[in-house]
């Protein structure tokens, strides 16, 4: 069930025992059974699993917006599980990027300025408008999100989510709102990120074909890993099959 | 059965119920205060009303000297009179016993048998007189309570210089007496005036008066104008010596009475209002916020197959249900406040009963206003969200459109990060509810800071009333005009200090159409211990020949310095005078008209005559000295300084005046209220914004600022808008309080803005300090993947 790496890069992650539930007695969910995982620097891994399954929560929690019942992750040589609310929030400051679903854009900013929004904070951002340039936006850094698609609001989303540099990209459902041609155009651009800027980018999907471009596939279900598939050969975003 | 939709809303009703609370206590407020000023002003006046019809209050009053009783049969030939009876007036001093002075009292004949035809009155306790008893009273109840005296009891009183035992068989209460001020006073103070009753037969035996009368009431017919009365009265019995007959308009105590009424009436026009407005303008943006959490449903709704009208129709009763609810619990709370307090009135005004009268009118304002302000917030949005089709309704709405309005932000970009822009561009996307919050916080904010104002504004009338314009100790007043000798005697009891002559004359002062029954006022050229002052508070020297109003005087007559004014002397031989008026002086009690005390003198031909003298005393002699004073003929009652002081301070606290700490505590609520409004709702539609800021690793400190920033600057504009609405405001209140017989100066006291704003920086850190607890437990997964 484990698949311990040979000798290839340090680990960024590394989960043992995680468990979490919520509620207590017999009305308990168990949403992680004692789930034990390490994960290379550098990769883009793919969670793949039915609803409910746990991979989700798991972002969560090595993502720092939650906190397990039990176990421990280490975040480099940093344990997660031991910090402070104060120590997660500079955790997700400087090394977390993320993106949701329904891109959680700040509808006041325009797109540049959103993205400005967390180049003001960060320790080592790039230029704004290079991170719009990387999705594909450097011409729409004026509009407001009232006036994007959704696709492009999306684009945005990963532009300020890779704007400060991260040393990981968090992506919950990141084409669960989106069509087939602008999920490609998404995904590629995750895609972009990773080999670009090795960012390790971990993505959270329903949609099973998005494996085919994965260095790692893990297969979740009833809260555990059932599988972690390596892909020697990813395919690009834009070859793979809706 | 009731039907899904109906169930629906029940459950939504519970599920929104913190909310739905919050409405409710809103209007709640707005509409309690608008039934239960109303009431409170329709009672009185309707119980006034009543009390005078039951005991017959007489509508013309005729004081002569002396006229013998076939005179009275004579007027009352006249066709306009309904009713008439005479009666005996005189005064009278009562011995409190050793170390205290005398009370003035005013005594009244009661027919030899039964009760007055006119002027009758109410027995609290005990019983009438006996039929041609000599010696028994009954006695004013105020004065007894006041004075803890009681049927059974004794007094000793002086008439017409005689001293007679008289004994106390009942208390009453009178509806011209509902305040009680003695003559030459203008605040009522119950321990120091009293009124008593004795049968005729006594009455005209102690003042001289048998066979004859010198007071005759007339009840006019209905519709017709008690002037022409007036007039007839005073022309039948001038060789009576008829110094001025007055409508009931004129009666001291009505006229009391009525200014209180009118000055509740105009708070009760500009003060609910207010509330009400403000309780709209934040049931409209619950509301709308409310309707437009339900857009998914609604979509829902549609795509079941339900009409646009139907969904209205359930949405609308949602909003309606909490409006109504909200101005039944205020109409309750309004009626029995505005009973509580109409009994409260009751014990100040001394009204024998009650009649407790709703104004319906106000109840169909309340409730028109609710149920308008809800549903006008409800249609506002639910246009919005018809104009979609039910596919788009649900799903989650496009981020609100920034391009189009004033970005205010972006012309100051290069001095502001990201986060005050998202403040100010919020601010700048919906001025409209921006600047409601900032006008609802202001007027909370103007009506503390003005009832503040007008507080220590009557703090700062009785400062300069006592000390800096009246430096005497003491007033005696006499019961005549008499030769200015009485000064120099008066001067010569051990203790006194220094005097100074007042010489009061009962006139008529017209301009025009406007007309004045009042008195004019001889004084020194240069008054020393009751000064006149001008509107600088600087001392003025009265200038012979001229005449000096009082301001709200001058308002009455509309003159200016310069105009000629008429005055009828209402005494002696009756000189009518043309003055010019010379200056308008500043004064907090009463409407008086001042005159050299020489020239005034001249006027009246006579000499070197006073009806009173204002003393300074030796406060280690004083006991001695009443004693004296108690001892000397002709003196018809002493005033002490700090007595008049005590019962201005007490009519200001306990009467309309109590009403202004209603008002302070209910302005607070609501500024709190709209303050924690703004908070909750910035909150609510913010969530997801906040979390998402949190997850970009922004500190809670740091998301905090972008929540809270706005309501900052909302409170930040508020409180500049709530200082020009608090100097309006103050000006209406000041406006509706003061009458002519006491003003209330416009004095504006930093500390009293410095309290009102602190009292909003309050409430706006307690509403952040609440906020920021719900920021603290955001669920920052939950708030991400639910949509809005």
């Amino acid at each position: 069930m484990q698949d311990q790496c040979q000798t290839a890069p340090p680990p960024i992650f590394s989960v043992a025992s995680l468990s979490k539930v919520y509620g207590t007695g017999p009305a308990a969910v168990h949403a992680l059974r004692e789930l034990d995982l390490t994960l290379p620097a550098g990769e883009l891994v793919v969670l793949l699993g039915p609803s409910g399954s746990g991979k989700s929560t798991l972002l969560n929690i090595i993502g720092g917006l939650d906190r397990a019942t039990a176990g421990r992750v280490m975040f480099q040589d940093h344990d997660l599980t031991a910090m402070s609310d104060a120590q997660l929030t500079r955790y997700r400051r400087d090394h977390v990027g993320f993106v949701f679903q329904f891109y959680n854009l700040m509808p006041s900013l325009t797109a540049y300025e959103n993205v400005e929004l967390v180049t003001e904070i960060a320790t080592n951002p790039m230029d704004p408008r290079e991170a719009l340039a990387l999705v594909g936006l450097e011409t729409r850094g004026h509009h407001y999100p009232s006036e994007l698609s959704g696709g492009e609001q999306q684009r945005v989303a990963i532009a300020r989510a890779v704007a400060k540099q991260p040393t990981v990209l968090f992506c919950d459902e990141p084409t669960g709102a989106l069509d087939s041609t602008t999920g490609r155009a998404v995904l590629k651009v995750l895609s972009d990120v990773n080999k670009r800027l090795g960012t390790t980018v971990l993505i959270v999907t329903h949609a099973a074909a998005t494996a085919a471009m994965a260095d790692r596939v893990i297969h979740f279900a009833d809260g555990d890993i059932r599988e972690v598939v390596h892909n020697d050969t990813p395919l690009s975003a834009t070859d793979i099959e809706w | 059965m009731v039907a899904p939709l109906d169930r629906k809303l029940m459950r939504d009703l519970w599920r929104i119920k913190g909310q739905a609370g919050a409405i409710v206590l809103v209007i709640g407020l707005g509409v309690m205060m608008l039934v239960m000023m109303t009431g409170l002003v329709n009672t009185l006046d309707e119980t006034r009303r009543a009390y005078y019809d039951r005991y017959r209050l007489a509508d013309v009053f005729v004081p002569v000297t002396r006229a013998p009783e076939r005179m009275a049969a004579r007027l009352a030939d006249d066709r306009r009179v309904a009713a008439h009876t005479t009666r005996i007036k005189g005064h009278a001093l009562i011995d409190p016993g050793a170390g205290e002075l005398p009370i003035r009292a005013q005594a009244l004949s009661l027919p030899d048998a039964g009760t007055p035809r006119l002027n009758d009155i109410y027995l609290a306790a005990g019983r009438l007189p006996r039929t041609a008893s000599a010696n028994e009273i009954v006695l004013l109840a105020g004065f007894a309570e006041a004075r803890g005296l009681s049927p059974g009891g004794a007094l000793d009183v002086t008439m017409n210089g005689v001293r007679h035992s008289l004994r106390i068989v009942g208390l009453a209460r009178a509806p011209e007496f509902l305040y009680t001020t003695a003559p030459g006073e203008l605040v009522p103070d119950d321990a120091r005036f009293a009124v008593f009753w004795m049968r005729r037969a006594a009455l005209a035996a102690a003042f001289d008066m048998r066979g004859a009368f010198n007071e005759i009431l007339l009840a006019s017919e209905r519709g017709t104008n008690p002037k022409a009365i007036i007039d007839a009265a005073d022309r039948m019995l001038a060789s009576h010596g008829a110094t001025g007959a007055y409508g009931l308009a004129d009666l001291p105590s009505n006229r009391f009475v009525t200014e209180e009424i009118r000055g509740l009436k105009s708070s009760a026009a500009t003060v609910p209002p207010i509330f009400l407005g403000i309780a709209a303008f934040l049931l409209y943006i619950v509301v709308a916020r409310i309707v437009q959490a339900e857009r998914e449903q609604i979509g829902l709704l549609k795509a079941f197959g339900y009409t646009g009208t139907e969904v209205s129709a359930h949405y609308l009763k949602l909003v309606a249900l909490i409006a109504v609810v909200g101005a039944i619990a205020g109409s309750i709370a309004g009626i029995s406040a505005g009973h509580a307090l109409a009994v409260f009135y009751q014990t100040y005004f001394k009204f024998p009963f009650l009649v407790f009268t709703l104004d319906p009118v106000s109840f169909v304002t309340g409730f028109a206003i609710s149920i308008l302000a809800a549903t006008m917030g409800g249609l506002a949005v639910l246009r919005h969200v018809f104009a979609l089709t039910p596919a788009v309704a649900m799903r989650p709405p496009a981020p609100p459109d920034y391009s189009r309005s004033f970005d205010l932000a972006g012309a100051f970009r290069h001095l502001l990060d990201q986060p005050s822009r998202m403040v100010l561009r919020r601010l700048s996307r919906y001025p409209g509810r921006m600047f409601g919050s900032v006008l609802g916080i202001a007027a909370g904010m103007a009506l503390s800071a003005s009832t503040l104002t007008v507080v220590s504004g009557f703090t700062s009338a009785v400062d300069l009333s006592f000390t800096v314009m009246n430096r005497s100790d003491m007033t005696v007043t006499f019961t005549h005009p008499v030769p200015r000798k009485a000064l120099l005697e008066l001067g010569r009891l051990d203790g006194v200090q220094r005097t100074e002559p007042v010489r009061i004359v009962p006139a008529i002062l017209r301009n025009g159409t406007n007309t004045y029954r009042g008195a004019l006022e001889g004084r020194p050229r240069e008054p020393a211990l009751n000064r006149i002052i001008d509107s600088n508070a600087a001392p003025l020297a009265l200038r012979g020949g001229g005449i000096t109003l009082a301001e709200p005087l001058a308002d009455i007559l509309k003159v200016r310095t310069g105009d000629i004014l008429t005055v009828e002397i209402r005494e002696g031989r009756r000189p009518v005078l043309h003055l010019p008026v010379t200056a308008v002086a500043q004064t907090l009690l009463g409407a008086p008209a001042f005159m050299e005390i020489g020239a005034l003198g001249h006027a009246l031909n006579e000499r070197d005559r006073i009806s009173g003298a204002l003393l300074t005393i030796d406060s280690a002699l004083r006991e001695t000295l009443y004693q004296e004073i108690k001892d000397m003929p002709a003196v018809a009652g002493v005033t002490l300084k700090a007595d008049a002081r005590d019962a201005l301070v007490e009519l200001m606290n306990t009467g309309p005046g109590s009403v202004r700490y209603v008002m302070l505590l209910v302005a607070a609520i609501i500024t709190f209220g709209i303050v924690y409004n703004a908070a909750r709702i910035a909150f609510a539609e913010r969530s997801r914004d906040l979390a998402s800021l949190r997850v970009m690793g922004f500190t809670r400190a740091e998301t905090g600022f972008v929540l809270l920033g706005e309501l900052a600057v909302v409170t930040l504009l508020a409180i500049p808008l709530g200082i020009g609405l608090g100097y309006g405001l103050t000006w209406a209140i000041v406006e509706g309080f003061s009458t002519d017989l006491y003003q209330i100066p416009v004095v504006f006291h930093a500390s009293n803005y410095g309290t009102a704003i602190l009292a909003v920086v309050i409430a706006a850190a307690v509403s952040a300090a609440l906020v920021w607890r719900n920021l603290a437990r955001l669920d920052l997964v939950s708030a991400l993947k639910t949509r809005e």
